[in-house]
C-alpha cells in the first residue's frame, strides 16, 4: 500500500460515519423544512415566523446570549488569567472550577430550580434570617426579571468553564518572553493584558466564543427547568413543534433558522477576531 | 551618565544559589560582556539588572539611582531577548514603537524615532510587515531597533545572536558593535560564545558557579587568566596545564625540563601555557604527537606529555606525523602559573 494513501484511509471511517449520520439526516431535515407534502415551498418558514411566539422566543434567545456570553467571556478571562499565574495548586483549582461541565444542562437547571423555587434554598434562607415572612414565588409570571436572572445565572454557572479551559490552554501557548519584553518596554499589567494577552489569544477567543454562542442559541433544558413556558426560546419552540404539535416540517424550519443564526454569528466572530497573515505566534 | 553598580548581589531560587556575591561596576558607555557556561548565573544577573528578577540580597544602581526596587520601566533600560520577542501581532513599525507608545511619546516623535532606528538597522523597507513574514536575521534587527528607539541609558542583551546561523552571526556582531558604539549607551551583553565576547567587549566578566571569576579586558582575560577556570574556558583550544615541582631559586621542573618561574614557596605549582606559545626546539619538553590536524594557517598537534594531554599550535609548514617524538619549548613571557590548591594565578 502507498504511504500517501494511509492518511486518507485512516480518516475514511469517521468521514463515512459523519456522512451517514450527520450529512444525510441534515439533508433530510432541510428537505422537510422546504416541503409540505408537495414540492419546494417556504410555507413552513412562513408558519413559524408568523406565529406570535416567534418574535418573543427569538428576542429572548438573543437577549440571553447577549447578556450571558459577555459576562462569561469576562469571567473566564479573569479566571484564566488568575489560574495561569498560579504556581501551585493550579490543576486542583481548574478541576474544581470545571465541575459544572460534568453536569447535564437539565441537572443544572434543576439545581438552580432547587434554589429559586417557592420551597427552595433561597426562600428558606431569607425566611431563616427573618427577611421575609412568607415564601416568595420568584419564578412566576409576576417576576419576569427574576426568571431571566435565574436562567442567566444558571447558564453562567454551567457553561463558563468551557470557555475557561479553552482560554487557559490559549494563555499557556503565549511565550513568557513577550510579557517580559512588554514589561521592560514599559507596559503596565493592564496594558500587558490588553496589548499582549488579548491579541495573542485571538485564536482561542474565536474558538471559545463560537462554541459558547452556538451553545447559547441552543439553550433549552435550563430554560425549561427554570422558566417553563414563561420564557419561550427558539429551541423550546422547536421542541414544541416536533413533540407537542407533531409538525416536523415546522420543527425542521426552526432548526434551520437556529443553524442560520449560528452560522451568521460564527462568521461575525471570525471576521471581528481575524488575524492578519503573518501575525500568528 | 549611566554607570551601573552591582553591589553584593545574591540570588537564591529555593535552595539553589544562582548568584553568590556579585560586585561589579560598569562604566558609562562601557560594553560589558558576561561570559560563562550555561547555569553560571549570567542570565540571572542580567535579569536582575533589568528588573525581571529581584535580587535576594544586594543593590543595583544605574547612574546615581538605586533601582533594585523599581519596575523595569522606570530603570531607563531596554533589552534584546534571546528569542527576539518581536510581538507577532504587531507590524515592525508598531514593534519598534511599542516602548515609545507605552511611555506616551507623541505620535510624530514615535514615527521619527522608529524611522531613524529602522534605517539604522536597515529594516526601513519592512516597517509594514508582521514578524511571521520576517527571517530570523530580520527579527533580530527589529529587536535591536526596538531597544535603540528607546534611547536608553543602558541596553541589555541576552544571547542576542545565538539563534542566528554562523554567517549571519558574524555580520550582526560587527554591525552591533558599530551601532552600539555610536549610540553611546552602556551595554551588558550575555553570551556563552567566547569569540563573540572577545570581539565585542570593552571588558569581559567571566562567570562560574554564581560568581564573577575575572572582570578584565579581552586581552587581559586571554593572556592573564586570574584562575585556572578562566584559562581552561577561554581560548580554543584552551590553555595547557602541566604539574611543576619546585627546584628552588625560581626554577621549576616541568616534565623533566627546567623552567624559570616565580620565586615562591611551596613544592608544587601548575604550569600553564597557550597552545600557540609552544615552539619546536632543540631542548625543551619531550612530547609524543598523537593526533595531527592541519587547519590551514597552522597545525594543531595533540600530544602526550608524561601521560597528560597537551596541545600545540605549530606552523603548518612543519611536517609532523602521529607517533613521532617532538621537543617543544615554551615562549618565556607567556608562561602562567596557578596554585594547585586554590586554582588562583601565582605571579
Amino acid at each position: 500500500m502507498h504511504a500517501r494513501m494511509l492518511p486518507y484511509l485512516l480518516i475514511l471511517p469517521v468521514t463515512l460515519f459523519l456522512c451517514v449520520f450527520f450529512l444525510y439526516p441534515f439533508v433530510l431535515v432541510s428537505q422537510q423544512a422546504f416541503t409540505t407534502g408537495g414540492g419546494f415551498t417556504l410555507d413552513n418558514f412562513r408558519e413559524v415566523i408568523g406565529y406570535w411566539k416567534f418574535p418573543i422566543s427569538l428576542s429572548n434567545t438573543l437577549l440571553l446570549a447577549a447578556i450571558v456570553v459577555p459576562v462569561q467571556l469576562a469571567l473566564s478571562l479573569l479566571m484564566a488569567t488568575m489560574v495561569s499565574r498560579m504556581e501551585k495548586g493550579r490543576d486542583l483549582i481548574l478541576y474544581i472550577w470545571t465541575i459544572p461541565l460534568g453536569i447535564s444542562d437539565l441537572a443544572a437547571g434543576i439545581i438552580w430550580l432547587a434554589i429559586f423555587e417557592q420551597s427552595g434554598f433561597l426562600n428558606s434562607m431569607l425566611y431563616g434570617v427573618g427577611a421575609i415572612e412568607t415564601p416568595i414565588n420568584f419564578l412566576s409570571y409576576q417576576n419576569p426579571a427574576i426568571v431571566f436572572l435565574a436562567i442567566a445565572l444558571a447558564e453562567i454557572w454551567r457553561a463558563t468553564a468551557i470557555m475557561l479551559v479553552i482560554l487557559v490552554a490559549g494563555i499557556g501557548l503565549i511565550p513568557k518572553e513577550y510579557y517580559e519584553a512588554a514589561e521592560v518596554f514599559g507596559a503596565s499589567p493592564w496594558q500587558r493584558f490588553r496589548r499582549i494577552t488579548l491579541p495573542l489569544l485571538r485564536p482561542s477567543l474565536q474558538t471559545a466564543l463560537i462554541l459558547r454562542v452556538i451553545l447559547a442559541f441552543e439553550v433549552f433544558a435550563v430554560v425549561a427547568a427554570l422558566g417553563g413556558t414563561l420564557f419561550p426560546v427558539l429551541m423550546g419552540e422547536t421542541y414544541a413543534y416536533q413533540f407537542d404539535l407533531l409538525n416536523s416540517g415546522a420543527a425542521a424550519a426552526m432548526a434551520l433558522i437556529i443553524l442560520a443564526l449560528s452560522i451568521a454569528s460564527t462568521l461575525v466572530i471570525l471576521r471581528v477576531l481575524r488575524i492578519p497573515k503573518g501575525a500568528r505566534i | 551618565m549611566a554607570e551601573i553598580k552591582i553591589k553584593n548581589v545574591a540570588k537564591r531560587f529555593g535552595s539553589y544559589q544562582a548568584l553568590r556575591s556579585i560586585d561589579l561596576t560598569i562604566a558609562d558607555q562601557e560594553f560589558m560582556v558576561l561570559l560563562g557556561a550555561s547555569g553560571c548565573g549570567k542570565t540571572t544577573l542580567l535579569r536582575i539588572v533589568a528588573g525581571l528578577d529581584a535580587p535576594t540580597e544586594g543593590e543595583v544602581w544605574i547612574g546615581d539611582r538605586r533601582v533594585d526596587h523599581l519596575p523595569p520601566r522606570d530603570r531607563g533600560i531596554a533589552m534584546v531577548f534571546q528569542n527576539y520577542a518581536v510581538f507577532p501581532h504587531l507590524t515592525v513599525f508598531d514593534n519598534i514603537g511599542f516602548g515609545l507608545r507605552m511611555h506616551k511619546l507623541p505620535n510624530e516623535e514615535v514615527a521619527r524615532r522608529v524611522e531613524r532606528t529602522a534605517s539604522l538597522m536597515h529594516i526601513d523597507q519592512l516597517l509594514q510587515r508582521y514578524s511571521g513574514e520576517l527571517s530570523g536575521g530580520q527579527r533580530q534587527r527589529v529587536a535591536v531597533a526596538r531597544a535603540l528607539a528607546m534611547e536608553p541609558d543602558v541596553i541589555l542583551m541576552d544571547e542576542p545572536l545565538s539563534n542566528l546561523d554562523a554567517l549571519l552571526r558574524l555580520e550582526m556582531r560587527a554591525e552591533l558593535k558599530g551601532v552600539l558604539a555610536e549610540s553611546k549607551t552602556t551595554a551588558i551583553y550575555v553570551t556563552h560564545d567566547q569569540v563573540e565576547a572577545m570581539s565585542l567587549a570593552d571588558r569581559i566578566s567571566v562567570m562560574n558557579g554564581g560568581l564573577i571569576v575575572q572582570a578584565a579586558t579581552p586581552v587581559e582575560v586571554y593572556r592573564n587568566p586570574a584562575e585556572r577556570f578562566v584559562a581552561s574556558f577561554i581560548g580554543n583550544p584552551p590553555m595547557n596545564f602541566l604539574p611543576a615541582q619546585n627546584e628552588g631559586e625560581g626554577k621549576w621542573r616541568v616534565a623533566g625540563h627546567s623552567v624559570d618561574g616565580p620565586n615562591a614557596g611551596g613544592d608544587e605549582l601548575v604550569f600553564a601555557i597557550r597552545p600557540e606559545d609552544m615552539h619546536p626546539s632543540a631542548t625543551g619538553i619531550q612530547a609524543t604527537a598523537k593526533v595531527v590536524e592541519p587547519l590551514g594557517p597552522h597545525l594543531l598537534v595533540t600530544c602526550d606529555i608524561e601521560g597528560a594531554m597537551f596541545r600545540a599550535v605549530l606552523d603548518s609548514d612543519m611536517s609532523i606525523r602521529a607517533g613521532e617524538a617532538i621537543t617543544l619549548a615554551p615562549q618565556a613571557g607567556r608562561i602562567r602559573w596557578f596554585d594547585p590548591q586554590t586554582s588562583r594565578a601565582v605571579a
